[in-house]
């Protein structure tokens, strides 16, 4: 059932190849980071650590995390400006919706 | 009537509809999951007591899960990559391993729910719980959206290939952006409900 797409010249084919290629590299290079990132915040977690501490390095591992996921599996890191622009106002909007419970409770288990 | 640049880019976005559209949706679950943290952020707060995730929740479980989610975003990126190869045979490969993975997704997680269930533990039991239920039951219907989608393009969506095969590759490329996003929600869902 393969159709090749007829519009490529043999040049471009051949570029696009390498280009796939190079990208396949790298979602492999990503997922063995994302397994390791994964087995380290479960390690970490074993540990007990303070809950200021735990809260700190697990959402700094997620983060990391996260950014691999949006930046190479979901292409952020080569996107068009708009899609940029869009996300820039989400991100915005999602830090002020999580900033308001911290900010207006001052007893917050960070704190103690 | 012809739907308009499903391949071709607009001059004024630079992209194609599908992704445009794809992205604003996904802006708009952000919002929706961004609630629910900010819930479990002020309840949390709020609360003299917390219990550690790793007490209540089976965390090996949670992990295993984990790793079947990153392999199954992995499965689906590689689906998209095998079409841009001309590759479709690999493609339906990948993809169905893609929609396989997520079903062990939710065999776990029924194991997981039907052990609190069987040990009494439900959503009204406590706040810890009641968060844990909603959260990971609405990432569930991510999930199970997901592997809908996924099994169309697999099966009867994929005649597209035929006919359309860089329409095709765009839709199943905007299909993996979603399913990516759930990947994201279960990565920070996991150290927060589990591990902290």
């Amino acid at each position: 059932m393969s159709t090749p797409h007829q519009t490529m010249t043999s040049d471009h084919a051949v570029d696009h190849a390498h280009d796939i290629d190079r990208q396949v590299r790298i979602y492999i290079t990503v997922f063995v980071s994302l397994m390791a990132l994964t087995i380290i915040t479960v390690a970490i977690s074993r540990f007990h650590p303070p809950v200021a501490v735990a809260v700190s390095i697990a959402m700094l591992v997620a983060t990391i995390k996260g950014s691999l996921v949006a930046c190479y599996f979901m292409h952020l890191i080569s996107e068009k400006k708009l899609i940029y622009a869009v996300m820039a106002l989400t991100v915005v909007f999602f830090v002020v919706l999580l900033a308001v419970p911290v900010i207006t409770h001052n007893n917050g288990f960070w704190i103690h | 009537m012809e739907i308009p640049y499903t391949v071709e880019l607009r001059r004024d976005t630079g992209l194609n509809n599908g992704k445009i559209g794809i992205w604003l949706f996904l802006a708009s679950e952000v919002m929706l999951f961004g609630a629910l943290f900010a819930s479990y952020i002020l309840i949390r707060t709020g609360s003299p007591n917390w219990p550690r995730g790793d007490t209540i929740l089976n965390v090996p479980l949670a992990t295993f899960n984990t790793i079947v989610l990153i392999s199954s975003s992995v499965t689906m990126v590689m689906a998209w990559a095998s079409l841009k190869r001309n590759r479709f045979g690999t493609f339906r490969m990948y993809q169905a391993s893609t929609v396989l993975l997520g079903g062990v997704f939710l065999v776990v997680k029924y194991f997981e729910y039907s052990h609190k269930f069987e040990n009494g533990l439900f959503p009204s039991t406590s706040n810890f719980l009641a968060l844990y239920f909603t959260l990971t039951g609405l990432h569930m219907l991510h999930v199970i959206g997901g592997m809908a989608v996924n099994t169309y393009f697999w099966g009867p969506g994929a005649k597209l290939w035929k006919t359309n095969p860089d329409w095709f590759t765009n839709r199943v490329e905007h299909a993996g952006l979603f399913w990516h996003f759930v990947d994201l929600v279960w990565i920070f869902l996991f150290p927060t409900l589990y591990l902290l």
